[in-house]
């Protein structure tokens, strides 16, 4: 057996946009969690320190959260497409690589959340038999999104079995 | 199993109504079996019994037991009308038939419900009976497709059609029909059937050594409180508990009640055992269909379409193990989808030998082969987990002993418990690494793990429809890898877990070829430029736009 085998990472990066994205989701987060407790910290005078200090500490990592981790992910996060299957690379504590043969696609779905329409972007969502066999690929260019589902549509048209 | 009435029908007999009437609607139309009225009338009854003898001590204690009945028993009468007139109703506007390509059911007088299957996609035809209905002769008959359309939305039951009740000839009439199977001989077994496994009253041994026996006396002692409880006797439990340790001590009442925990676990075990798997039969059938068959009070009959088989999995649960014996389930696509619902069992806990050979039968696989092992990383990662929380279990006791109130003999008691907890998670540790393994069985990739509950997949390579390859930071570290094969049959997905990362890619290249072998690199690792190896010219400007 050779010494050492690896996956390569997959070929092709997201949109670049998708970091902006990140970091307006993260922002999101942390404001969800932060302003309750800056509300309430400013309602209820008596345990004002228990509320400010909380919402300040949360705050900052928010921020650094904001700044540091999306370049982070978005070095990790690759997607490629082949003639024979579908290859991506995501998380980041816990990397995690999928691979889905075309002779087994079922759907090709393409997705686009509010957020994610105002920085141009979609998902891919590539799913099999298996409710576990789902492949994502999230924060492509809209355009890219959508001639992707289409030639995966294609491919695996033109790839006959019964994707069990 | 007993056929009362006479199969004198041949196989070609479509549907000529037999005994019952047709109701209308047309050529073919059957209606269910007329005897359902009496099995929900004694249901009910027996139903309302459980909660009229209470309400009638209740009340006649308070008042007199003549004026309890005076009311109860009509209420009770009027209940059980109620549900036979309501049944009489949906009797009266249910009725099926099966055409040459589809099965059709309609049912419902308000909302009714028109669906049809088309036969071809017909995959299970399971009868069950409980017991009422078996005194009448009856079966429930579950028709279904077996598919679930996942892309249309998650959670989407697999397409039934029940028939609540018909004949058991008819229900069995049905199965070899939408099966297309030979009907059942005279006497009761088909022709060129092969029972591949018989239940044997010795395996109920193995019964008492489940989780379960604790589970079970656990809820036997709540239903025991809840019941005191209605009658405004809680404190009972505890003035008696009280005398008893008066009488012969703190410690020989411990032992005592954890001794009648125990017996009620043993009991309740033995009982629901005998009651789902006596007579249990699994059968290989000529059309490609394996049957399961088995129930004491209410019986069951599953069949799995051979077709749709991708692999058993050897399930051996701690205390089974210990006594050298192991459950079969089958792994397929099509059957309910959760994995732990018992319809998926082929062999319930049964020595080592018959489960090889049913897994053997079933799947043409050889348990008990020795698999890879893994490094020894693994091991000790399973190590720190068991010291962690051993670490935290100490943390607990002591502080329980030095800052709470816990009186000196149950204190003492914590500890011991709470030592012989630490020494078993470490024991646990070490087997849970050496459950670890696999290998390539043929067809099959073979994958083991758990201490606990240890299991062995067999899964046909052929069924694997997808790979996921995961390693936390911690599995890096320590040059591990798991690596998960996602099918459309069983539980979805069957991983091998902390596996050598450079062997176990290799493993998967070779289960499967072709498909990861396009994303793996074999040259020797120049580490720090493993990251860019085929990046697109655009890597400079990462994270900046």
């Amino acid at each position: 057996m050779s010494g050492a085998t690896r996956l390569r990472p997959p070929r092709n990066w997201l949109d670049h946009r998708v970091v902006a994205w990140w970091r307006a989701q993260v922002g999101v987060l942390t404001a969800v969690v932060v302003v309750p407790l800056l509300i309430l910290g400013l309602l209820i005078a008596p345990a004002r320190p228990w509320f400010l200090i909380p919402a300040a500490v949360l705050t900052v990592v928010g921020l650094l959260a904001v700044l540091l981790l999306p370049p982070w992910w978005f070095r990790i996060h690759r997607w490629e497409v082949t003639d024979q299957a579908v290859y991506t690379r995501g998380g980041v504590l816990w990397q995690v690589w999928r691979v889905a043969p075309m002779s087994r696609i079922q759907t090709v779905d393409t997705v686009r959340g509010p957020l994610q329409r105002t920085f141009g972007l979609s998902t891919v969502t590539v799913t099999t038999a298996s409710s576990a066999g789902a492949v994502k690929i999230e924060g492509l260019d809209h355009e890219r999104a959508a001639e992707l589902a289409e030639e995966l549509t294609r491919i695996t048209h033109d790839i006959p079995g019964d994707a069990t | 199993m007993s056929h009362p009435d006479d199969p004198a029908d041949g196989p070609g007999d479509l549907p000529a109504a037999r005994g019952n009437p047709s109701a209308d609607g047309g050529p073919g139309w059957l209606v269910l079996h007329r005897d359902t009225l009496k099995v929900t009338g004694i249901w009910v009854f027996v139903l309302a019994l459980g909660g009229a003898i209470p309400t009638t001590i209740g009340v006649g204690s308070g008042t007199s037991y003549g004026i309890a009945l005076a009311w109860v028993v009509p209420a009770v009468a009027l209940v059980v009308l109620g549900s036979v007139i309501a049944d009489d109703v949906r009797w009266r506007h249910s009725r099926y038939r099966v055409t040459p390509a589809r099965m059709e059911l309609h049912k419902g007088m308000i909302f009714t419900t028109k669906r049809s299957l088309a036969r071809e996609r017909i995959r299970t035809v399971d009868l069950s009976a409980d017991p009422v209905q078996r005194v009448f002769g009856l079966v429930k008959v579950s028709i279904g497709t077996g598919e679930q359309v996942e892309a249309g939305g998650p959670g989407q039951t697999p397409q039934t059609l029940v028939l609540d009740p018909v004949s058991r000839d008819e229900g069995e009439r049905l199965r070899a029909l939408l099966l297309d199977r030979a009907p059942l001989a005279a006497d009761g077994t088909e022709p060129g059937v092969r029972v591949l496994a018989r239940w044997d009253p010795g395996w109920l041994r193995f019964a008492p050594l489940s989780f379960w026996t604790f589970a079970l006396a656990g809820i036997a002692v709540g239903g025991l409180f809840q019941v005191l409880n209605w009658f405004g006797r809680e404190s009972l439990p505890v003035d008696t508990t009280r005398d008893i340790v008066e009488d012969i001590g703190a410690t020989q009442t411990l032992v005592l009640f954890a001794v009648v925990f125990v017996l009620v676990g043993v009991v309740a075990t033995l009982a629901l055992t005998l009651e789902a798997w006596w007579a249990y039969r699994l059968e290989r059938e000529p059309g490609g269909t394996l049957r399961v068959r088995r129930g004491l009070l209410t019986t069951r009959s599953v069949s799995i379409e051979e077709q749709r088989v991708r692999g058993v999995e050897i399930v051996e649960p701690l205390g089974v193990r210990s006594a050298g014996a192991a459950r079969v389930d089958v792994v397929t696509t099509g059957l309910r989808a959760d994995p732990k619902s018992e319809a998926s069992t082929l062999l319930p806990a049964a020595p080592m030998t018959v489960a090889a050979s049913v897994a053997a039968a079933v799947a043409g696989v050889r348990p008990g082969g020795r698999l890879r092992r893994h490094p020894a990383a693994a091991r000790a990662r399973r190590l720190r987990w068991a010291l962690a929380a051993d670490a935290v279990l100490a943390a607990v006791v002591s502080w329980l002993a030095v800052a709470s109130p816990v009186r000196d003999f149950w204190a003492i008691v914590l500890t011991v418990l709470a030592a012989a907890a630490c020494v078993a998670l470490v024991l646990l540790a070490g087997d849970a690494y050496r459950s670890l393994g696999h290998d390539l069985d043929g067809e099959f990739l073979v994958a083991r793990k758990g201490s606990v509950r240890r299991a062995t997949v067999y899964l046909q390579r052929q069924g694997i429809i997808g790979w996921r390859v995961s390693q936390s930071v911690f599995q890096r570290r320590a040059g591990l890898l798991t690596l998960t094969a996602t099918t459309a049959a069983g539980a979805r997905r069957y991983s091998v877990i902390d596996a050598d990362e450079h062997e176990v890619l290799e493993f998967g290249a070779e289960a499967v070829p072709g498909l990861l072998d396009p994303f793996l690199v074999r040259d020797p690792p120049r580490s720090t430029t493993a990251m860019i190896i085929g990046d697109p010219p655009h890597h400079g400007g990462v994270g900046r736009r």
